[in-house]
This record gives C-alpha cells, sequence and structure tokens, in this order.
C-alpha cells in the first residue's frame, strides 16, 4: 500500500505557479515604512510650494528639532505597539520624569546627576508597573495605561504644588552638574551655518538601533510574534510575559531622556505638561505604518510619522496661516496621510 | 531497571519510540481517559480515531508531556517516562503540531521557522544561514517556496501546515504529533499534507495522526486506534482492518442505530431519514465488527 503511495508522490514542482514574483517596486512598496514615505514627501512639496520660510535650511532643522522631540517617543512607542500594546501614560510620563530629577535635585540640594538618575529608576518602574499590571491581569493595556496616566496626571500637579507652592518646577539651572547635563541633553552645534539640535542626532541614532534590533536580533523576532500571536509565540518557547514588560520599560526610558532635554533646555517644566502627546506618538507610529492590532510595523516608519507632524506643525506657522487653524490642518494632514498609506500599501500587497 | 547496558542498547534499537500500556486521566472525578495502549516507531504512521470528545486531546496532552497519565505507564525508547512539560517531552524528541499551528501569519516564513529557535551570531543573528537552512528543509520536505520572506500567512493551510511538520523535524523531531492536520482543508490540500506525512514517515520518524476521518487516516497509516468516550473501541494493524470498517467503527453503530429508533418514533419524514440511516448502517457493516481487537505487538 505505501509503495502505491509512494509512487504518487509527484515530485515538488520547480517553479510554483501561484507564487508571482513582484516587481522590486513593489516589493519596496510592501514595506510597513512606505506609505508614510510617500506622504512624507507630498507634504514636503506641498509646504516647499505655499511657505517660502519652508525651504531654508534653517527652518527645516527647527522642524527636525521639533520632529526630534516627537521621534524619540514614537521610537519606542512603535516597538510597544509592534509587540501587541499600547501606552497612553507616555506623554505624561515625559513630564513626571522631568519634575522627578528637578524636584529631587532642587529639594535636596544635590548634584543634577542625582537627580537625573533618581528620574531614570521611577521612569522605569513606571513602565514595569505598566507591563506587570497588563501581563498579569490580561486588562487591554489602553484601559491599564489609562488608569495610570491620569494617575500620573495628578501626580504630577499635585506634587508639584505641594513641594514649591507652584505649578511650575523651580529653576535648577545654579545647581551643580546643571551645565554638563545640559551638555549632553540639550546642547546644539552648528554645520554649514545651521544650528541643529543634539536630540536630532539622538533621534537618528535611536530609530537605526531601533530597526537593528527589529530586523536582525532575536528580540526583534520576538517583538513581532508577541504581538502578532501571543499564544504561538508563547507555545514555541518566546518569554511574552518579559517582552512585554521589557517594552513598557523601553518607553519609560525614552520618557526619561525626552524628560530630561525639555527639563535641560529650559531650566524648568510646568507639571501640567505633556498632556495629549501620548496620541501625537501613536500617530507618529500608526502613519508609519504600524497596525493598531499588532506585529507589524517600523521604526524608520515611526521616525517619518514624527517627521510629518513636524513639517506640518512648522509648516503651518512657516505659511502664515492663522494658527487657530492649526489643529484642523494637522487632522486633515495626518488623515491624509494615513488614507494614501493604507491605499499604498493595499496596493503593495495585491502586487505580491 | 535491572537490566545491564549492553541489553539495555539492545532493547532500546527494538523498543518504540512511544508506547503507552492501558494509560487512563482522570480530572476530578470524571474519567477522561482510560485503559489505553499504543505504541509508534519509526518510520510508522499510528492514526488515532475518534469523534469530538472521545479522548483524543487528552492523549496528545498525555504524550506531549502537558499532562501526567493517572494510570498505566508511558515509555520513551523502552523506558518509563514522567514529563512534566512539553519542553522535555521535546528534548526527548517528541514534537507535538497543534491544529493552529504556533504560527503568526504577519512573519516571514523563515522567522516563524526558527521562531523561540534563532540562531545567534554576535549579537544579532545569522540570519543568510536561517534563509538558507529554512527553505532547504523545505525542499527536503519538497515544499518549494520561491520567497521564504514573504509572511506566512499568505500561504495556503496545507502550505502552512506543512512548514509547521518541516520546523518540528528540523529542530530534531523524533515522534510527530500531528493534532488534526487534515481538518480545517479542502480535499485537494488534505491530499498534501497526507503527502508530507508519508514524507516523513519514508525519512524514520514516527507519526501519530489524530483525525476523524477514516479516509484520511487509512491511507497513510500503519496502525489504528479508535477511542470512543475516553475508551478503545479497536487497535488494529493495517491488514487487519478495511476502510470500510473504520468507517463504520467511526460512525458509531450502536448510537446510529439508537439515532435511528428515535427518529422513526418521530414518524413522518423523521422515520424516512431513519430508514435511510439504518441501510447505511448495515452498508457499512457495523454489525460485523472486524476480528481481533488487540492488533499491538
Amino acid at each position: 500500500m505505501s509503495d502505491t503511495l509512494q509512487a504518487d508522490v509527484t515530485p515538488p514542482p520547480t517553479h510554483d505557479e501561484r507564487v508571482r514574483r513582484g516587481s522590486r517596486l513593489a516589493r519596496l512598496l510592501a514595506r510597513p515604512e512606505a506609505g508614510a514615505l510617500a506622504g512624507a514627501i507630498v507634504i514636503y512639496l506641498f509646504f516647499f510650494v505655499v511657505a517660502p520660510p519652508f525651504r531654508n535650511a534653517s527652518s527645516f532643522s527647527t522642524v527636525l528639532y521639533v520632529s526630534s522631540t516627537y521621534g524619540l517617543m514614537a521610537t519606542p512607542i512603535a516597538l510597544l505597539m509592534i509587540g501587541g500594546e499600547f501606552d497612553l501614560s507616555a506623554g505624561v510620563a515625559v513630564t513626571s520624569a522631568a519634575l522627578c530629577a528637578s524636584l529631587f535635585s532642587y529639594e535636596f540640594t544635590v548634584n543634577v546627576w542625582v537627580g537625573v538618575v533618581v528620574a531614570l529608576v521611577v521612569a522605569l518602574a513606571v513602565g514595569f508597573i505598566n507591563g506587570w499590571i497588563v501581563v498579569r491581569t490580561g486588562i487591554p493595556s489602553f484601559l491599564v495605561t489609562l488608569g495610570t496616566f491620569f494617575m500620573l496626571e495628578g501626580l504630577n500637579l499635585a506634587l508639584t504644588r505641594t513641594i514649591t507652592n507652584q505649578v511650575a518646577s523651580p529653576d535648577i539651572s545654579n545647581i551643580q552638574g546643571f551645565s554638563s547635563a545640559q551638555k549632553v541633553f540639550a546642547t546644539s552645534f552648528t554645520i554649514g551655518g545651521v544650528s541643529i539640535n543634539i536630540t536630532v542626532i539622538y533621534w537618528i541614532v535611536f530609530v537605526l538601533i531601533a530597526t537593528w534590533i527589529l530586523l536582525r536580533t532575536r528580540i526583534g523576532n520576538w517583538i513581532f510574534s508577541v504581538g502578532g500571536n501571543a499564544p504561538s509565540a508563547r507555545a514555541v518557547g518566546v518569554p511574552v510575559a518579559r517582552m512585554k514588560i521589557g517594552l513598557f520599560m523601553a518607553v519609560g526610558f525614552m520618557a526619561w531622556f525626552t524628560g530630561m532635554h525639555t527639563l535641560l533646555l529650559f531650566n524648568t517644566i510646568q507639571s501640567g505638561q505633556g498632556v495629549g502627546n501620548e496620541f501625537v506618538y501613536i500617530i507618529a507610529a500608526v502613519v508609519g505604518g504600524c497596525l493598531l492590532t499588532g506585529g507589524y510595523g517600523s521604526a524608520v516608519g515611526a521616525a517619518i510619522g514624527a517627521l510629518i507632524f513636524g513639517m506640518t506643525n512648522q509648516g503651518i506657522v512657516y505659511a502664515g496661516w492663522d494658527p487657530d487653524w492649526f489643529t484642523f490642518f494637522l487632522g486633515a494632514l495626518l488623515l491624509g496621510a494615513i488614507l494614501l498609506n493604507t491605499y499604498i500599501r493595499r496596493r503593495a500587497e495585491a502586487a505580491r | 531497571m535491572t537490566t545491564t547496558t549492553t541489553t539495555e542498547t539492545q532493547r532500546k534499537a527494538a523498543e518504540p519510540l512511544v508506547k503507552l500500556i492501558g494509560a487512563g486521566k482522570n480530572y476530578g472525578s470524571i474519567i477522561a481517559l482510560s485503559d489505553i495502549s499504543l505504541e509508534v516507531s519509526g518510520g510508522e504512521v499510528m492514526c488515532v480515531l475518534g469523534d469530538n470528545g472521545a479522548g483524543k486531546s487528552t492523549l496528545i496532552k498525555i504524550i506531549a508531556g502537558l499532562h501526567q497519565p493517572s494510570v498505566g505507564t508511558y515509555e520513551v525508547e523502552g523506558t518509563p517516562v514522567h514529563f512534566s512539560s512539553p519542553r522535555e517531552a521535546l528534548e526527548r524528541g517528541i514534537a507535538t503540531v497543534y491544529q493552529d499551528l504556533a504560527v503568526v501569519p504577519l512573519m516571514p516564513v523563515w522567522r516563524n521557522f526558527f521562531l523561540g529557535n534563532e540562531v545567534r551570531k554576535g549579537l544579532g543573528m545569522d540570519i543568510a544561514l536561517m534563509k538558507k537552512t529554512c527553505k532547504q528543509e523545505l525542499l527536503d520536505m519538497g515544499i518549494d517556496l520561491r520567497d521564504v520572506d514573504q509572511p506566512i500567512g499568505t500561504l495556503s493551510g496545507g502550505e502552512r501546515q506543512c512548514v509547521a511538520i518541516a520546523r518540528a523535524v528540523h529542530f530534531g523531531a523524533k515522534v510527530l504529533i500531528l493534532d488534526e492536520p487534515t481538518a480545517a482543508l479542502g480535499v485537494k490540500q488534505a491530499g498534501v499534507v497526507l503527502k508530507y506525512i508519508i514524507q516523513a514517515r519514508e525519512r524514520g520518524l514516527g507519526v501519530i495522526f489524530i483525525t476523524h476521518n477514516p479516509h484520511h487516516a487509512y491511507p497513510v497509516g500503519d496502525r489504528f486506534l479508535l477511542l470512543n468516550r475516553g475508551r478503545s473501541i479497536g487497535y488494529y494493524k493495517k491488514e487487519q482492518v478495511t476502510l470500510e470498517e473504520l468507517t463504520g467503527l467511526m460512525a458509531g453503530g450502536s448510537e446510529l442505530e439508537q439515532l435511528s429508533h428515535e427518529l422513526e418514533a418521530a414518524g413522518g419524514a423523521a422515520a424516512e431519514a431513519a430508514h435511510e440511516m439504518e441501510d447505511n448502517v448495515s452498508d457499512l457493516g457495523i454489525s460485523r465488527p472486524p476480528p481481533s481487537p488487540d492488533g499491538g505487538g
């Protein structure tokens, strides 16, 4: 019986007629960030035409700076979303970290660097708690981090007012270690007469690291798998809970980093700051090709998403439009970018 | 173990890879499985047939190391084992391919293939090697993918099943447990999977093929274990049973007869259905159960 069956086993066809090789362009367009790149080019050209000041290198440097302040956070948020989770507390966590560093240094009159380290510990702890609650309870991270978002917002205001009797942190520029910390987190330098903020460099470095992790390491494989199908990932031995907690802590780390930049640039920080930014980070990641459902996306895409936000943000100013209309144009452009992104991805997938 | 090392080694070669003797499983007061014996050697396909709720899942869980049998013995290559996790079973070469396949649809084929077993190189992974190995392993199973970079979700159900099987084989499986691999597939797709089951057998693996379809089991199987309500209702070698008899046993002769009586009592159209069912039951030869239910050994 087995002999006759063996005869039935035809040799595999040398070429599978069902798999049509797409063109090089189709393959490029199938990448998650392709739609965002097309959108960024369209928006760049649009403001290049309608807003003459936008064409200056120095203006573009400002665009890059604004983009970088959002792009830094959009990077770990993109990783977290690829891993299948949200973090709505990310916007206020930036402010929490900055307040923590400045209040600690000021109240205990210690070196700014001590405050910076304390803030790092606190920011990582916030990320850990978010992640731990999510993996232990199985409650959607949208709800868990919505809770921690409001808690942090309240803590930021209440503790700042209790400690300083004001709604902003005191100026820390006279405290020891301030200037060296500022050099690390909030300096700028000049290339060819154009001033470039160091956050732009950090942004590029972090995006490259995140991309390398995602595409070239085992951890990256695991991030995609926990977001794409957590039970399957667990079945093949991926430590799903540890991965998710780690991703929330990466968001915490970057909230600390961004918070240190904001604090050391302005010497002080408003306790109500940061609310609403969490959506900008998520929008940047989604415009950049991250799926809301997880398992798909890219760090480069999130960077392009942040760039789209920065260009729109500044482009409206350079175009001299009524700033009252700012959020309307912002929303319309982002919606347009998402539609274009979706359209291109569908076409690319159909062409595969 | 009172035997000496030499006899041990000799025995090992002759012993079946997996052997259950009188195994049973109770969950509290519920007897999910009782008195099941089966064995599978290298190059053999052991088919486990049963309808829903027959105890197939419990049996898989015992062999895969997810549960321990409450009674009876479980031997691997002649040595009694007590697995406390699937990972331990895997280390002994017993791999399970579950119905959901444990694949991540949006990830490329090669990433799925190596997920959890990535080949590392420095801080990163040896991607070129993994892609090459994946393509070669799939080719050896007779699956020719032009692009191992395509998301595994773009493959057909049968192809995905085959990738999952190839993955288990590559990572050192000696015994493959396939949980209803043909259940959700069309006729042609199921044929493709059956082909790979034969291929795995030809490569010297033992296969435990769980199914409720005797038409899928009979062509590829060497032994057949029929389960009903947690009990064995027959254990046959291929030469002891025909496809018709298997089908009849699977249809659950007495239960069908009872159902036909109930329908008859309902009268009208139901009675007609009942007559048809009775005819089918006698056509299947259920009234003449096949001889020698002891097929082991």
